[in-house]
């Protein structure tokens, strides 16, 4: 279902933890809320489900105003951190929870509640673990039985809240391909939050950067990732380089140096140059380059992680090279970047 | 070449904690001393009575009407104590109000008030011509003096076992499990009785068994509110003393004997049904 969040503003005490924030969910994508911790990601996650109210705003799920509606009206499935399960129930007792606390004029036979369970409990792929507790699954079963808990309800929206945060670095790799799998057949409009980039990126349609109680930008990984369009986008999300530059006659200055990059139309003045790590070209002799004294030199698996000294800037530039090229410490590397962005202040 | 050596059952597990042997050594040597010895004292003088006149002993009618007055009341008094202690432990954990401190210090204090005291206090509200008893006598409820006046001074000296008990068991659970069942469409009713209810099962147990043991064994307080009436409102360790005071130690050993064996296979079954729960549930999991 399509959910529309609409100027919510959410107070705690003084502090704004969201600020006029708007948002369109489409049916059936798999979004994800992406942020520093402090951002508000998990505040407007919990609004959506009813689990906090707005100071101001509404949230529209379809044509339906569902800021006036409680938790256990909204029908929403949620699955939290650190599981939530409930610990004296079996995995199918717990699955099937949902559909049992149903009033009976609503709730499907025993049989079919049963069924719809283990059907579930295949899907997340622990047949044969029905009987088990909790206690006796590793994260990552528990984890799965919390989203075939979420589904038994047929939400109108899934919402996850950092969901393979309390898991270990394979788990979390392998769930959540799993996940993507399970939203490509069951097709339940999906909203997580996540403070991993890799996560979001990998697993989203689209990704919602958020910072301060902000929306930052809207965006598929690809443009978040290649057209951030903001400071705190572009620094946020994978490894950036920034420069204090100039720019005169439509070209950029560092200091008193050209470094060979032209920016037709932008206005005089100062302005700060973001590029990536490995959005560059290495140049052999500099009329018009980036140039430094290599003080590092790591190699990170097929590439090279080289640390630059530039003349002209104390800043600590970092780029990436083909690991053939010995950047021995002491040497001088001339560069350009050929994918950038300029912000000013 | 290695020598394979022979696996034997060890007694003790390698272990990099050390003091084990110390440790358990003292710890037995305690038991033996403060429990062991004084209740193995009893049986073997109650088994020096030969079985038919222990027989006998134990199946007077009155040592059985004392006896069935003891376990009877301690085990109202207990079930009292569940529902209302499980009520007080929810309201110190959920609710911050203004005396929460002090609610919370007074449920300890029948742990420190001479049981005798605790028994006069009782007795002058719920006699007939007191405070309490005065409003109840006119609708033919008669508290002391009767074995209602004991269950309600068990209920006075078990309460804390389950509080204390309950109360660390319900801050521990997580605000999200409540949060999880209002997602999945619980009513607050069904959240609380499906969900948060259940899962305190095991402290619940632990507490009334506490609770229920420490009502067998309570004396100080009951016998000023019981009337001690000989058949209706005589407690077993009543029942004992008198029998001390005739120096009928004889029937005094039987009596002993009887409550120490019904107490040891009930507080058995109780901690069996208690271990078997904790272990599903995964407590320190």
């Amino acid at each position: 279902m399509e959910v529309r969040v609409q100027d919510i503003r959410k107070d705690f005490g003084r502090f704004p933890a969201l600020d006029k924030v708007s948002l369109d969910i489409r049916s059936g994508e798999l979004i994800a809320l992406l942020g520093p911790s402090g951002s508000g990601k998990t505040t407007l996650l919990r609004l959506i489900a009813g689990l906090e109210s707005p100071t101001d705003g509404t949230i529209f799920f379809g044509d339906d105003d569902a800021s006036k509606k409680t938790v256990q009206e909204r029908n929403i499935g949620f699955v939290f951190q650190h599981y939530a399960l409930f610990r004296h129930m079996t995995v199918i007792d717990n699955v099937a929870f949902g559909l049992k606390v149903r009033p009976s004029s609503r709730r499907p036979a025993a049989a079919d509640i049963r069924k719809r369970a283990e059907d579930l409990i295949d899907l997340v792929q622990l047949g044969g673990l029905e009987k088990r507790y909790p206690a006796q699954l590793s994260g990552g079963q528990r984890q799965r039985v919390a989203l075939a808990r979420a589904m038994a309800v047929e939400p109108n929206v899934l919402l996850l809240d950092e969901p393979f945060g309390a898991l270990d670095a394979q788990v979390r790799k392998e769930l959540r391909r799993w996940l993507r799998e399970i939203h490509d057949r069951t097709g339940h409009t999906t909203v997580f939050v996540t403070h991993d980039q890799d996560e979001a990126l990998e697993l989203a349609d689209r990704v919602v950067v958020m910072s301060k109680g902000r929306i930052e930008q809207v965006g598929t990984p690809d443009e978040i990732y290649d057209t951030p369009n903001s400071p705190f986008v572009f620094g946020f999300i994978g490894q950036s380089n920034t420069l204090p530059v100039r720019v005169e006659n439509g070209q950029l200055w560092l200091e008193d140096r050209s470094i060979g990059v032209s920016a037709p139309g932008e206005p005089a003045g100062p302005a700060e140059l973001y590029f990536r790590p490995h959005d560059i070209d290495l140049l052999d002799g500099c009329g018009g380059c980036l140039a430094g004294v290599v003080t590092l030199s790591r190699r990170v698996a097929g590439t090279r992680h080289v640390e630059l000294d530039i003349a002209g800037s104390t800043r600590r530039i970092e780029i990436e090279l083909p690991s053939d090229v010995a950047a021995t410490p002491g040497t001088r590397i001339a560069f350009r970047p050929n994918r950038w962005r300029l912000f000013r202040s | 070449m290695t020598i394979s050596l022979p696996q034997r059952w060890q007694f003790r597990q390698p272990s990099v904690i050390p003091g084990f042997g110390l440790a358990l050594g003292v710890t037995l040597s305690w038991l033996i001393l403060i429990i062991l010895i004084p209740l193995s004292g009893l049986a073997w003088r109650s088994s020096t009575l030969g079985w038919s006149t222990f027989w006998t002993l134990a199946t007077d009618q009155r040592t059985l009407n004392a006896l069935k007055i003891s376990f009877g009341t301690a085990f109202l008094a207990a079930l009292a104590n569940v529902v209302f202690g499980v009520l007080l432990a929810w309201v110190l954990v959920r609710y911050r109000f203004f005396g929460r401190r002090v609610i919370d210090a007074m449920v300890d204090l029948p742990f420190a008030l001479p049981t005798a005291v605790a028994g006069i206090a009782l007795t002058t509200l719920y006699a007939p011509n007191g405070w309490i008893g005065s409003l109840l006598t006119p609708l033919g409820i008669k508290v002391a003096f009767t074995p209602l006046g004991i269950v309600f001074a068990l209920i006075f000296v078990g309460l804390p076992f389950v509080v204390r008990t309950v109360q660390p068991i319900m801050e521990e659970i997580d605000r999200e499990v409540e949060e999880a069942a209002a997602t999945l469409g619980a009513t607050r009713f069904q959240t609380v009785s499906r969900v948060l209810l259940p899962g305190l099962a095991p402290a619940v147990l632990t507490g009334f068994a506490l609770a229920f043991a420490r009502g067998v064994g309570e004396y100080g307080s009951v016998i000023f509110i019981a009337g001690n009436l000989p058949y209706v409102s005589e407690i077993a360790p009543l029942l004992i003393v008198i029998r001390l005071e005739e120096f009928n130690y004889p029937a005094a050993t039987a009596i002993a004997a009887v409550m120490l064996m019904i107490s040891f296979v009930m507080l058995l079954v109780i901690n069996s049904i208690q271990a078997w729960s904790r272990r599903r549930y995964g407590y320190g999991a």
